[in-house]
């Protein structure tokens, strides 16, 4: 047979590409591209059941048969085109073109169709199932099969969230070398042979992943199910938008399928340069809190005669609102703590409010330990951060040294965690965690553990293991810091001078959503919208100009930050405050934050749940969920991610609309009536180009040192802990990584707690008490979850990553 | 002349005819067997629910008039056999156009029709009949749901013993067809 290449000379065949034969159609493909996705790019859909982009070829469905012509021989069997990748001179022949290919096809279809169980009209796959759909396609259209079918008791459930079928399972494997490949996490293995052959758990090792979710979208049947969609819904019958993860700073895509008014699940979308195709388990299943039974649906006025909230409307608490912050503007000023969920159209309300409206910049969205360097290093470093210029996920991927600084990826930034694994296993990155044990994360990015004491970060920068310090100077090396950052005194100053000595890029990876939205917008008390200075005239002026107001109106000095505002509050120097979803357990002194609002300060809140800011409120405001309201979040490349409405005609009002029209019951215009034209508004003034705010310089605290009586505490927050935007979804709380207390055997031995089962933290605030697990931190180091026991570090130890605590043998025997 | 007589011989004819008045509502006619009216959510031998909650029926439905959510059976409170049941069920009669494709579509033969047409009423929440007005009546030997399964150890017995239980049934007194027994027969 003649080759097809000499047929038609005039196709150009570029450097590393070949040219061979798809169904009589000669194409060009670039060298080592598998002939399944060379087909698709001609429009040809060979069926296929393992073959997945992103997972390495396994070739263990057999689905994809083709017919091949090697050098005018064909080859003696059809092949699997997912496995065998394309050849100068091939001739393929699909089920389209070659009788074979299409009865090998339906011959495969068979054997899969033979132990499958009816099940389709119970399968929550149904509808969007591959193998229904390929089986028509593809399949015969009758059953030889009498016998009976091998069954398998159904459904066992693989963790509290993932239900797995085996009777359905047509082991492709793809939700194994998932967990192989992507998460690292392998939990189901291949078990059996034959006709027995099924997936299974490992026996001795409990499953235990953040991303187990993703193999339950990939599995092409509905062998893996989840626990908290059962049964729900058929995907004909649902309307998907979609939308951006609000739980952390990855900023991943996904897809919201909701009916009747109702989010019935998330999925997750593509974004090759964000999330590829995973998401993790919280951004997938977290979505009941915004219809917790404690959600806000009325406006509340605290009522003058009983001191109690009531309901009102929309009308008179406004009224209220505007009347009291009046009031406490000229008593002596109005703090305003946004929160840092926010998007950006809503910080920009917030920030504006407190300019234009209240006439302060005694704003400060973060709700978490923060600094006065970190404010310093927010303007200078992060501030205008993009994807163009900064760091980006692509940038962590092909990094040839990342260094982690008080960031744990897997808890803290997962879609981080998995390009920084791909990653490794791709390219050979070498990945150094500066912290203080071996996490998994550490493990499975294949990554070497700097340790050091909480608090010692910044100093231990300075002393660099050489191995480091040279990797650091390769180019496209990346130095990730993360929210703890705040917490380690000097760490900020020295990580930037370490990036500017080395020549790597240097980023910071928030743990909220809305903190780069929020510096962005300015709701920040030394920095206007674009990055602005508050204390430069010439970008108050421009301000200043884009907004309409007489020169000289902004306020000049920089404005007070969280700690200040709080503390104004509790000595009446302030008289109102304007809080939007903050929680108070979340700041590093709630004891400071419960006094300030019981202080008798005027407090408008807005919120979408009663919290303990709500219930404290003068005036409670409730705003839109993230479903029910477009927006734009900026993730921590500075990529934007716009979303629209999920579920439209809801009537919630987003923050911007909500603080616009208090803005105008106070005389002042925000024009940030919809998240549009908060937006606009926002563009108009664009980025600062002038000066910058000058980056931080502090030297490099001296930690907290171990004692006879004193541990150090290492904290930090687990990913699937009791944060309230995980309420409401008891399956995912199942899948939290248990909550124990981490030290060394040395440091047990120390503090005489080396053959207690559960050890008691304290301080003089209060105590948390867990089990305690040996790992290997630095002598007299303890670390706790921040937030994964009802007794929590900010709230009951009152401490933070790098405090001084003791330890003891749990007094009663309780955990707490 | 002639014309006016012959006019009159058409009404006097007419009245030798067989009258095709039909003295409904006090006569209520019974239309045929296979006439489409209101549906019915049958149920097994022993009272558990045919319904799987597939919402197949919502699928195939050319009006839009089905409405169903599946729940998931416990071990203390089992519906039907099996692990999914029809939690919530809702027919809209102001848009169903009584075409049967539903029917058609049930895997289970849960959904069949009736022969019941009165389904008129002045407001549109009444004719949007829930799963309770949809539900076939008890006949002996069932049992109101939840309960366990009764006739077998899985969701299997109950469809492949499923005709021979029907015909034990046989001696109950309704269980010719416990599908499409008419009204007057269900006790209606
Ligand atoms: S996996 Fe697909 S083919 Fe199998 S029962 Fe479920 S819907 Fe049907
Ligand atoms: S459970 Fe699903 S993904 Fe895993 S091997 Fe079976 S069919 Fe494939
Ligand atoms: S009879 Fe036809 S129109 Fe009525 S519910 Fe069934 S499918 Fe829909
Ligand atoms: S009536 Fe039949 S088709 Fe409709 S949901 Fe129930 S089992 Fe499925
Ligand atoms: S898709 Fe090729 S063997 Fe499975």
């Amino acid at each position: 047979m003649t080759l097809a290449a000499d047929k038609n000379t005039d196709i150009v065949v570029p450097d590393g590409h070949v040219k061979l034969t798809i169904d009589g159609a000669e194409v060009v493909a670039p060298k080592g591209e598998l002939l399944i996705r060379t087909a698709e790019r001609l429009g040809t859909v060979i069926p296929r059941f393992c073959d997945h982009p992103l997972l390495e070829p396994a070739g263990a469905c057999r689905q994809c048969l083709v017919e091949v012509e090697m050098g005018g021989r064909p080859m003696p069997k059809p092949q699997a085109s997912c496995t065998l990748t394309v050849a100068d001179g091939m001739v393929v022949k699909t089920q389209l073109t070659s009788p074979v290919a299409d009865k090998a096809q339906a011959g495969v279809m068979e054997l899969l169709l033979i132990n499958h169980p009816l099940d389709c009209p119970i399968c929550d796959k149904g509808g969007e199932c591959p193998l229904q759909n390929q089986a028509l396609k593809h399949g015969r259209t009758d059953s030889r099969f009498t016998e009976t079918k091998r069954t398998f008791p159904k459904p066992i459930a693989v963790s509290s969230q993932v239900l797995l079928d085996r009777e359905r399972c047509v082991l492709c494997q793809r939700c194994t070398r998932f967990s192989e490949q992507i998460a690292g996490d392998p939990f189901i293995e291949l078990l059996e042979r034959g006709s027995q052959q099924q997936i299974g758990t490992a026996q001795d090792q409990p499953f235990q992943s953040y991303f187990s979710g993703n193999t339950i979208q990939i599995c092409p049947v509905g062998a893996l199910t989840s626990a908290a969609y059962r049964f729900r819904s058929r995907p004909f019958d649902l309307v998907s938008t979609p939308s951006v993860c609000e739980h952390c700073a990855g900023g991943c895509a996904t897809r919201t399928d909701w009916r009747r008014g109702k989010i019935t699940r998330r999925l997750a979308a593509e974004d090759p340069q964000v999330n590829e195709e995973w998401i993790c388990d919280k951004g997938r299943f977290a979505f009941t809190y915004t219809t917790e039974p404690d959600r806000l649906l009325r406006p509340r006025v605290r009522d003058a005669k009983t001191g109690e909230l009531r309901d009102a409307s929309w009308t008179e608490a406004l009224r209220v609102a505007a009347e009291g912050l009046t009031k406490a503007k000229e008593a002596g000023g109005v703090g305003v703590l946004p929160g840092g969920r926010l998007t950006v159209e809503d910080a920009y309300a917030y920030s504006k409010f407190a300019r234009v409206a209240l006439g302060t910049n005694d704003i400060d969205y973060r709700n978490r330990p923060s600094s006065a360097e970190e404010l310093a290093f927010l303007g200078s470093t992060v501030s205008g951060t993009n994807p163009e210029h900064g760091v980006t996920y692509g940038d962590i991927e092909k990094a040839p040294a990342v260094l982690l600084i008080a960031l744990e990826p897997e808890e803290e930034a997962p879609g981080v965690f998995l390009r920084l694994r791909k990653g490794n296993r791709k390219h050979g990155n070498r990945v150094f965690h500066m912290g203080q044990w071996t996490t998994p994360a550490v493990v499975k990015t294949n990554g070497t553990l700097i340790p050091c004491l909480p608090g010692e970060e910044a100093d231990m920068l300075g002393r660099l293991p050489s191995e480091v310090d040279e990797l650091l100077r390769r180019p496209d090396a990346v130095i990730l810091l993360g929210e703890r950052a705040a917490e380690i005194t000097g760490l900020f100053s020295t990580a930037r001078e370490l990036a500017a000595q080395t020549g790597a890029k240097l980023a910071w990876i928030p743990r909220r959503a809305g903190e780069l939205a929020a510096i962005e917008a300015g709701a920040l008390p030394t920095m206007l919208p674009g990055g602005r200075p508050v204390t430069d005239s010439v970008a108050r002026a421009e301000v200043e100009l884009a907004w309409g107001l007489e020169t000289g109106t902004l306020p000049t000095a920089e404005g007070r930050d969280l700690a200040g505002i709080l503390g104004a509050v509790a000595n009446g120097r302030l008289a109102g405050l304007v809080i939007g979803s903050v929680d108070v357990h979340d700041l590093p002194n709630p004891e400071l934050a419960e006094r300030a609002l019981d202080s008798g300060v005027f407090v408008v809140s807005l919120d979408l749940r009663e919290s303990s800011v709500t219930r404290r409120a003068d005036v409670v405001l409730p705003v839109a969920a993230i479903s029910e309201k477009a927006g734009t979040y900026i993730n921590w490349e500075g990529r934007r991610r716009p979303f629209p409405v999920v579920i439209t005609g809801t009537n919630r009002l987003p923050d911007c609309r909500v603080l616009d029209t208090l803005a105008v019951e106070m005389d002042a215009d925000l024009f940030t009536q919809t998240p549009a034209a908060a937006m606009a508004d926002l563009g108009r003034l664009g980025h600062h180009t002038g000066n910058r705010i000058p980056a931080p310089s502090v030297d490099a605290g001296r930690p907290n040192r171990p004692g006879q009586r004193h541990a150090v505490l290492a904290t930090w927050h687990q990913l699937i802990d009791h944060g309230s935007m995980q309420d409401g979804e008891p399956h995912l709380a199942g899948t939290a990584r248990p909550a124990v207390a981490r030290l060394s055997v040395d440091t047990a031995k120390a503090f005489g707690v080396a053959d207690a089962a559960l050890i008691t933290v304290g301080t003089d605030r209060g105590s948390v008490t867990l089990l305690a697990e040996f790992a290997d931190l630095p002598e007299g180091v303890v670390w706790l979850p921040s937030n994964s026991t009802p007794a929590t570090v900010r709230t009951s130890l009152g401490a933070g990553h790098g405090a001084l605590v003791t330890v003891t043998t749990a007094a009663n025997g309780a955990a707490s | 002349m002639f014309d006016a007589l012959k006019g009159f011989g058409v009404t006097f004819g007419t009245m030798f005819k067989k009258v095709v008045t039909e003295e409904y509502p006090e006569v209520k006619k019974i239309p045929a067997e296979r006439y489409h009216g209101r549906h019915q959510l049958n149920r097994h031998p022993d009272g558990l629910e045919k319904c799987v909650g597939c919402e197949l029926c919502a699928w195939a439905c050319p009006a839009d008039a089905i409405y169903v959510e599946g729940g998931d059976n416990t071990e203390k409170a089992r519906f039907s056999p099996g692990e999914r049941y029809g939690a919530i069920y809702q027919i809209n009669y102001l848009r169903c156009i009584g075409c049967g494709l539903c029917v058609e579509a049930c895997p289970t033969r849960s959904l069949t029709m009736t022969t019941e047409y009165e389904l008129a009423d002045d407001n549109r929440q009444d004719l949007i009949y829930t799963k309770e007005q949809l539900m076939a009546p008890l006949l002996s030997g069932m049992e109101q749901p939840p309960h366990p399964m009764r006739l077998g150890d899985n969701e299997q017995d109950y469809y492949v013993k499923g005709p021979e239980l029907a015909v034990s049934m046989e001696s109950a007194p309704f269980a010719d067809s416990m599908e499409t027994a008419p009204l007057k027969e269900q006790g209606k």
